[in-house]
């Protein structure tokens, strides 16, 4: 064990993980090594199979091998639970789980985790059952390694993790294996998470349920990257991403902060023509976006691009021409994949592309303002969206470490109360973006100003916005709540936080 | 305090915790929590529990604390004022005021109360909720019935009932009732509050509905969501010529003291009282919402 540079004491060796360097910094830790590269292959012509069997048996897939997943379809995959379903009647065990993410519809493979189908996960999210289960029992033979979008991706580049079947859900695909996203009754727009799995698994097996004639265009994973072509009914519920345009939220509480955080941003000196910016499609982050768009009116300032997971909210300011562009790795809602069809100035983007560290440039470190959650900060800012106050997994890494590290202007909004939980705790229970990627969290009582960025104080006072210290805030909370108890926790790690550049930030114990 | 501001007096459910600790951070002039309408009748024992609870553990700010206890003829309101006004909120709210004498007994009982607890006499202010044709039309006794009411307030929704009518858009039903609270408070130097709007989500109908209130003379406007009391402050917030204009009164007022000058004129106008007075009221406005120095910097 060795404690890192956010003060969290993580292995060194994990065993059937290997060895692991600590967390020493957001920078630290540069890239060494050459990029993977899997095995030359020649399907052929003959790539469309009948069956998913069929393709399973094709792909070579055998015990101890790993496969994986995107999660464009969020809630509403389909692909996870039925190609572990056959898995597990094949008679093939002890398979890694790679999956991009992993959501509450996936409570289906816990059977399969207990009869030794599926030994080990990684991924960038659990949620729900799956996630309640693998918090509180030792099921897998190395702890979940929970990575952030940016960090699988290099992680996947550098051969750390190594695909040997990639399951590609696409919403339209020919028989030669080009996929897009865009078409189709499921169309799920963005497949930018499925990239890296196309490019560098040993094996690739797309999976559609509209397969049209070559060419399937416009083309987002190629043909030369696709082994098989598989049809089924239905690859994953469309209802699962939001249709429609996501709604903004009428909670007058995450309205008010994220009015406080939009001063903020204006104050903050980047508020000026041809900036960028990220919200989440969440309550008062996506509101963020709606008081920018006021301000921006008003000023006339206008943003260059804005990235990430994309709502039809973010398409309603390139449509009305405040922004110039949108590079794409999620769509959120339906608007946005329309928007991604028929918009040549709304672009996808790989994951690689969004917040891989080691490329030689990522969007994630170029951006402006990024506008962040927390489950949970703490005096030193650092930021929990893992777990929950119960210490139960229940969320995401996803971009948030990304993100944090380059953007520019970082400002995480939460109510200052949770539920009966204060947000700001003297530790949180588990650290995914380390504190010194904070510049201020942004609460409905006061802004508190991460003191490693006197500069933003500076700015904010210069506009009359007051701050308050983060202690002042804490103090605040639990006069309301009083303090919270600590957790019971036992010694067996289910889960490693693994920082985007590979070294271990942080551990989950297993909740007792 | 008698005549503070109570531009917006925002309503929150007596028995939903979450919502009564998070009121102030909308800094409302005025936080009614609510044991009438809100608290279904198998909750009125928690609900009032709990917020006595909350008046003596939060933190409300600069908000006046209000609540609004049942009516004088339900089993609720005798218990609701002895157990309320020993946990010292700034008002309370009588609901259905009809008579006189609803706030006549009233201010007795509370006093009663004030005195068992010392407390000093007439610290727990009283507000009138005039719902019904009756009240509205008793509004001038009602106005005048005790030293302790200091703001008097309109339930259109009730009073819609009572008329047997129903509340439309524009509110033409309410004119006369409006104007009638309006004059009878403002006879007795006490506020007059105008009723709520319900339709959360009509933002443009609200403050059509705010700007007739300012326009007709009630000092405030019971406000049911968080999200109109921007919109309240926005409307009553003075311009800036008007709040120019008031200080140079006032400086003028000051200049005439201390020269022993009996006559006063601003810009070649005569100022007399009505004119003072209202530059008075503006300053405090305009001192709320940070327009003066030494005021408020929220903008709120």
């Amino acid at each position: 064990m060795a404690i890192n540079a956010v003060g969290r004491e993580v292995p060194t060796y994990v065993e059937g993980l290997g060895e692991f360097r600590p967390y020493a910094g957001v920078f630290a830790t540069p890239p060494k090594g050459r990029r993977f590269g899997p095995t030359i292959r020649r399907t052929g012509g003959k790539k469309l199979l009948p069956s998913l069997r069929a393709a399973i048996e094709a792909s070579g897939l055998k015990d101890g091998m790993t496969i994986s997943f995107h999660h464009h379809f969020r809630n509403g995959d389909l692909l996870v639970n039925r190609v572990v379903n056959e898995i597990a009647a094949m008679g093939i065990k002890d398979l890694t789980l790679a999956a991009s993410s992993l959501q509450s519809i996936h409570k289906e493979i816990i059977p399969h985790i207990r009869s030794g189908v599926i030994t080990a996960i990684t991924t960038s999210g659990l949620r729900g059952e799956l996630a309640e289960v693998l918090s509180r029992e030792v099921l897998l033979k190395a702890p979940v390694m929970i990575r952030s979008h940016g960090g699988r991706v290099r992680a996947i580049e550098s051969g750390e993790l190594k695909i040997d079947v990639a399951f590609i859900a696409a919403p339209n695909a020919d028989e030669y294996g080009n996929l897009n996203g865009i078409n189709g009754p499921t169309a799920c727009g963005s497949l930018g998470y499925a990239f890296a799995d196309a490019q560098y698994a040993e094996c690739v097996v797309a999976v559609t349920d509209t397969l049209v004639p070559y060419p399937a265009i416009p083309i987002s994973i190629p043909q030369t990257q696709v082994d098989y072509v598989v049809v089924v009914d239905k690859v994953g519920d469309p209802q699962g991403i939001m249709s429609g345009v996501t709604r903004l939220t009428r909670d007058p509480m995450e309205l008010l902060i994220a009015e406080k955080a939009c001063r903020v941003i204006e104050a903050s000196g980047l508020f000026r023509e041809g900036f960028s910016f990220q919200v989440g499609a969440g309550g008062s982050s996506l509101a963020v976006a709606r008081f920018l768009r006021e301000r921006m009116a008003a000023t006339g300032v206008r943003g260059r691009f804005a990235t990430g997971g994309i709502t039809g909210y973010i398409v309603g300011m390139l449509k009305d021409r405040l922004i110039d562009a949108i590079l794409d790795t999620q769509c959120f809602d339906l608007v946005a994949v329309e928007s991604l069809r028929d918009d040549p100035r709304h672009v996808e983007m790989s994951a690689s592309f969004y917040a891989n560290p080691h490329t030689k440039t990522c969007t994630s470190d170029i951006l402006d303002i990024m506008m962040l959650g927390a489950t949970e900060i703490d005096l030193d800012f650092n930021v929990n969206v893992m777990t929950g106050s119960d210490g139960i997994m229940m969320g995401a890494s996803g971009g948030h470490p990304d993100t944090a590290a380059g953007a520019k202007l970082r400002l995480v909004t939460a109510p200052l109360i949770r539920g009966r939980f204060p947000i700001v705790v003297d530790r949180v229970h588990t650290v995914v973006t380390p504190g010194e990627c904070i510049d201020a969290l942004v609460t409905q009582y006061g802004v508190a100003v991460n003191p490693r960025n006197p500069e933003l104080k500076a700015r904010l006072k210069d506009a009359g916005i007051d701050t308050v210290s983060i202690e002042e805030l804490q103090e605040r909370a639990e006069r309301l709540t009083g303090k919270p108890e600590e957790l019971a926790l036992g010694d067996e790690i289910v889960a490693l936080i693994e920082y985007r550049d590979g070294t271990l930030i942080d551990t989950v114990r297993r909740v007792i | 305090m008698r005549n503070r501001l109570r531009r917006s007096m925002m309503f929150v459910p007596g028995n939903n915790p979450s919502m009564i600790i998070s009121a102030p951070v909308f800094r409302p002039d005025s936080i009614i929590l609510d044991l009438e309408d809100a608290v279904s009748v198998n909750q009125k024992d928690a609900a009032r529990d709990l917020v006595v609870e909350a008046l003596r553990t939060l933190d409300f700010g600069s908000c006046e604390t209000v609540i609004r206890i049942n009516g004088r003829h339900t089993p609720y309101c005798e218990d609701d004022i002895r157990a309320l006004v020993p946990a010292r909120p700034n008002m309370l709210r009588l609901a259905m005021t009809e008579e006189p004498e609803d706030i006549v007994w009233a201010d007795r009982m509370i006093g009663e109360v004030e005195l068992e607890h010392d407390i000093p006499h007439g610290t727990v202010k009283l507000m009138a909720a005039i719902e019904t044709a009756r009240g509205v039309l008793n509004a001038e006794r009602i106005a005048r019935a005790s030293e302790r009411l200091v703001a008097m307030s309109f339930g259109a929704e009730d009073f819609t009932n009572s008329i047997q009518s129903e509340r439309s858009r524009d509110g033409f039903e309410l004119f006369t009732a409006r104007a009638l609270i309006v004059m009878a408070a403002r006879a007795a130097g006490i506020q007059p509050i105008d009723t709520v709007y319900s339709n959360v989500d009509d933002d443009e109908g609200f403050r059509a509905d705010v700007q007739r209130a300012k326009q007709m003379g009630f000092a405030g406007k019971s406000c049911v969501h968080p999200r109109q009391v921007a919109i309240v402050h926005e409307v009553f917030r003075p311009s800036e010529s008007e709040v120019r204009r008031a200080e140079a009164i006032m400086a003028a007022i000051q200049e005439a003291e201390r020269r022993g000058s009996g006559v006063i004129a601003v810009n070649g106008r005569m100022v007399d009282g009505p004119i003072v007075s209202k530059a008075e009221r503006v300053l405090q406005l305009a001192q709320a919402v940070g327009m003066t120095k030494g005021g408020d910097t929220s903008g709120n």
